[in-house]
């Protein structure tokens, strides 16, 4: 078996609360032992990782992730973005449903999982939350959960129709899972390509305006109170990519009110603005688009003071040809998984004051809590061995000329990061070694 | 995307042109316009523009297609129907077979904003933005400035400069929001100068328009706005067209627009009796403007047209760099 001992580094476990020099002994795919430097000197192991200043954290895991497979394996596949999923040290991914077909079914659930698909890393998945995406009949839920759907969502497209949207809901309380929501109004949205605001006016091009993502977040918050109050269940709303500051507040606000709703944000939305699309440069479209710098601010304000619950790539990858179309015919989405950690430290960590054990939980523990994965997204004896090891120092720029993913649909080339990852571990397997 | 990125002498957006590039290009104009048209003729002899047109269009097309003409060059036309764009061919391949077949330079129009961009990023060759989606119409604000410039009383002579328009009112009224020719004009004329004042109602004028620009204000009261045009003793009022094919989901009374927004000959007579009119085309008589105004004394409308065919003649010396423009910077 292959044992992997990693010594000299700085564990940083949010679960535990650990912030210090540890070392760690990983033995058929579980974490076996944490020790006071020098502790495992006795311990012998296949592999052995001299982490001294690096961090050691707990494998990350991404609740918003695009594979594309089956159907789309020009963009991506299940091998190739969990390898680019491993190379930005995420160990945990969930693949959304909008494959072609849609994933709505036991039979296709678990062809995404079987092991000829050669994923890197632990793929979970969230099926559709309504057959075929199409907004109308909820799936079965029971019987995916029991295949291993960690929640359900129509990710792409909201689930517009209220009775749809609180039937799922009400469903999946009965089981534990959250609903995730794409919060658009796409009654609101026609034509449109980027975020509404004087940009998109000089660029003569459609906006899409907040209304449109938080009257959605407001009404399925409203779901939820109603639920709660009616049926006697607690729904968990998770609410993916939130990019407006007016979908923030009604998250915080909802929260405060004891609701079970959780969010995420997605790196782009933190870092740049709708400027940042320049001269109608496709590698910055995606949905929900790039939005006003105040939305930005509001972003961080929200990671700041823990309304946000995880960082999430939303890693969509298209290949050249469908982004070098004209900017509204060009598909949304950009990849992400070997930007995250760069830039959530650059930006967050360096930039904003955000202390790494903060980051890491915002990109580990939390979000396994959220899709409810057992034994990961934490670091203490007997659970599963996924870790990242980095180098919270490094500062570099990534180039896209080396990303694992099939696609290079990002406008980060070039872009500086913070902190650099050395070795990605899932299951006590060395998957990545920067 | 870098301006380096795109070949010199393609014109994307007035924002890329300096005043001293505008300058040139309508110095061009105006010895392109007294020139012996034998001499004109040889100016781009032999050389191979096409012009690609993915939307309809009778004054833009034609004026660029006898343009390149009476410059000597040789002219193809691709539109989206009756070509392989129709089979789904790309841009972009659309692109590179023209540029296989010896084009030079391409005047582009396209439904999509940015198009122009795409195009001469992929092909590398000087591209003329000859109107895209609700973006930007350059030649159109080009040849506006150069109409405004010959029409209007007390103009300084000489080359123009960024206080050449100072003193000049210019209102826009109507669809600014899915006009490319309101944009260019409010980008380009505060730069010569100019005062711009786009008027409309909220659906047509979003707040947004003001992030055009400094010298861009927003007076949704047309009587209000004409007469600030009308005082400024350089007055210009430019109407333009409600743009059916792009409004999307826009409830418009009509009877009411016309009440508040057509330019007839009581609200000019009222407010800016000496005000140049000007519409780029094409344009809806009895809706946004009168017929008796588009035909009377104030209007400019063929003065314009007129005054496209040398601007574009100007664009395409200067995108193929065959004549006289040692002031500009490629």
């Amino acid at each position: 078996m292959s044992d992997v001992l990693i010594l000299n580094g700085r564990l940083v476990d949010p679960v535990s609360g650990i912030d210090d020099e540890r070392d760690l002994l990983l033995r058929h795919g579980r974490v076996t032992a944490i020790e006071m430097p020098g502790g495992l000197r006795f311990a012998k192991a296949k592999d052995t990782i001299d982490a001294a200043g690096m961090v050691v954290a707990p494998g990350l895991v991404d609740v918003h992730v695009h594979l594309r497979e089956p159907g789309q394996t020009y963009k991506e596949s299940i091998a190739t973005g969990t390898a680019a999923a491993a190379a930005g040290g995420f160990t945990s991914v969930v693949a959304m449903p909008n494959t072609v077909p849609v994933n709505d079914s036991v039979a296709s659930l678990k062809w995404m999982q079987d092991a000829a698909r050669g994923a890197v890393v632990k793929l979970f998945a969230m099926p559709a939350a309504t057959f075929g995406s199409m907004g109308e009949e909820i799936t079965d839920y029971h019987e995916l959960r029991d295949a291993g759907a960690v929640g359900f969502t129509d990710d792409g497209k909201p689930v517009l129709e209220t009775r749809v949207m609180r039937a799922a809901l009400v469903a999946a309380a009965g089981i534990g899972v959250p609903i995730s929501q794409h919060a658009e109004d796409t009654r609101l949205t026609g034509g449109c390509s980027m975020n509404a605001g004087p940009v998109a006016f000089r660029l003569g091009l459609r906006g899409m305006s907040v209304e449109a993502e938080a009257k959605i977040v407001e009404r399925d918050i409203g779901l939820l109170r109603d639920i709660e109050r009616h049926d006697g269940l607690r729904p968990h709303l998770h609410v993916q990519h939130v990019s407006t500051a007016r979908a923030m507040d009604a998250i915080r606000k909802a929260k405060r009110e004891g609701l079970h709703v959780t969010c995420e944000v997605a790196p782009h939305h933190f870092t740049l603005t709708d400027e940042a699309i320049g001269e109608y440069d496709t590698n910055a479209k995606m949905n929900p688009p790039l939005r006003a710098e105040a939305d930005r601010v509001a972003m961080i304000a929200g990671l700041m003071d823990g309304t946000v619950d995880c960082i999430a790539t939303d890693h969509a990858p298209h290949a050249l040809f469908e982004k070098e179309q004209e900017f509204e015919r060009a598909p949304n989405g950009i990849t992400g998984l070997e930007t995250a950690l760069g830039l959530a430290l650059r930006v967050l960590h360096k930039g904003e004051g955000m202390p790494i054990s903060r980051v890491i939980e915002l990109m580990s523990a939390q979000p396994a809590e959220i899709v409810s994965l057992d034994g990961r997204g934490r670091l203490s004896a007997g659970s599963f061995a996924d870790l990242v090891v980095f180098d919270p120092a490094a500062e570099w720029s990534f180039e896209v000329k080396k990303t694992r993913s099939k696609s290079k649909n990002t406008p980060f080339d070039g872009a500086p990061m913070l902190g650099r990852v050395v070795a990605t571990i899932s299951e006590g397997r060395i998957v990545f070694k920067g | 995307m870098k301006k380096s990125e795109y070949a010199g002498g393609s014109l994307l957006t007035v924002a890329d042109l300096t005043v001293d590039e505008v300058a040139a290009i309508l110095a061009a104009a105006g010895s392109l316009e007294t020139m012996h048209p034998v001499e004109r003729a040889r100016m781009l002899a032999g050389r191979r523009v096409a012009l690609l047109f993915y939307e309809s269009s009778t004054r833009t097309r034609t004026s660029f297609e006898l343009a390149a003409k009476s410059l000597g060059a040789t002219t193809t036309l691709v539109s989206d129907k009756s070509s392989s764009i129709e089979k789904g061919e790309s841009l972009k391949d659309t692109g590179l077979t023209l540029r296989a077949l010896g084009a030079e330079c391409i005047i582009l129009r396209h439904p999509n904003s940015g198009a122009p961009y795409l195009l001469a990023k992929s092909t590398g060759l000087p591209v003329l933005n000859a109107g895209d989606g609700m973006h930007e119409h350059p030649s159109q604000a080009l040849l506006d400035a150069r109409t405004m410039l010959t029409r209007l009383p007390g103009i300084p002579a000489g080359r123009v400069h960024a206080k050449t328009l100072e003193g000049v009112t210019v209102v826009i009224t109507g669809d600014i929001l899915h006009s490319r020719v309101a944009r260019s004009n409010a980008m380009l004329l505060p730069r010569l100068g100019a005062r711009v004042l786009l008027c409309g109602p909220v659906p047509l004028l979003p707040e947004h328009a003001l992030g055009l620009g400094s010298g861009v204000e927003i007076e949704r009261d047309f009587d209000k706005a004409l007469k600030r045009a009308g005082s400024s003793g350089k007055g210009v009022v430019m109407m333009l067209r409600i743009q059916r094919e792009r409004v999307v989901g826009l409830e418009l009374d009509l009877a009411d627009y016309i009440a508040r927004y057509q330019l007839n000959e009581e609200r000019l007579a009222a407010c800016a009796p000496n005000a140049l009119v000007m519409h780029p085309g094409p344009m809806i008589r009895g809706l946004e403007i009168a017929g008796e105004v588009a035909d009377g004394p104030n209007s400019a409308i063929e003065d314009q047209v007129r005054h496209g065919l040398f601007i574009r003649m100007a664009l395409l010396v200067r995108a193929l760099g065959a004549g006289e423009f040692e002031s500009v910077t490629v």
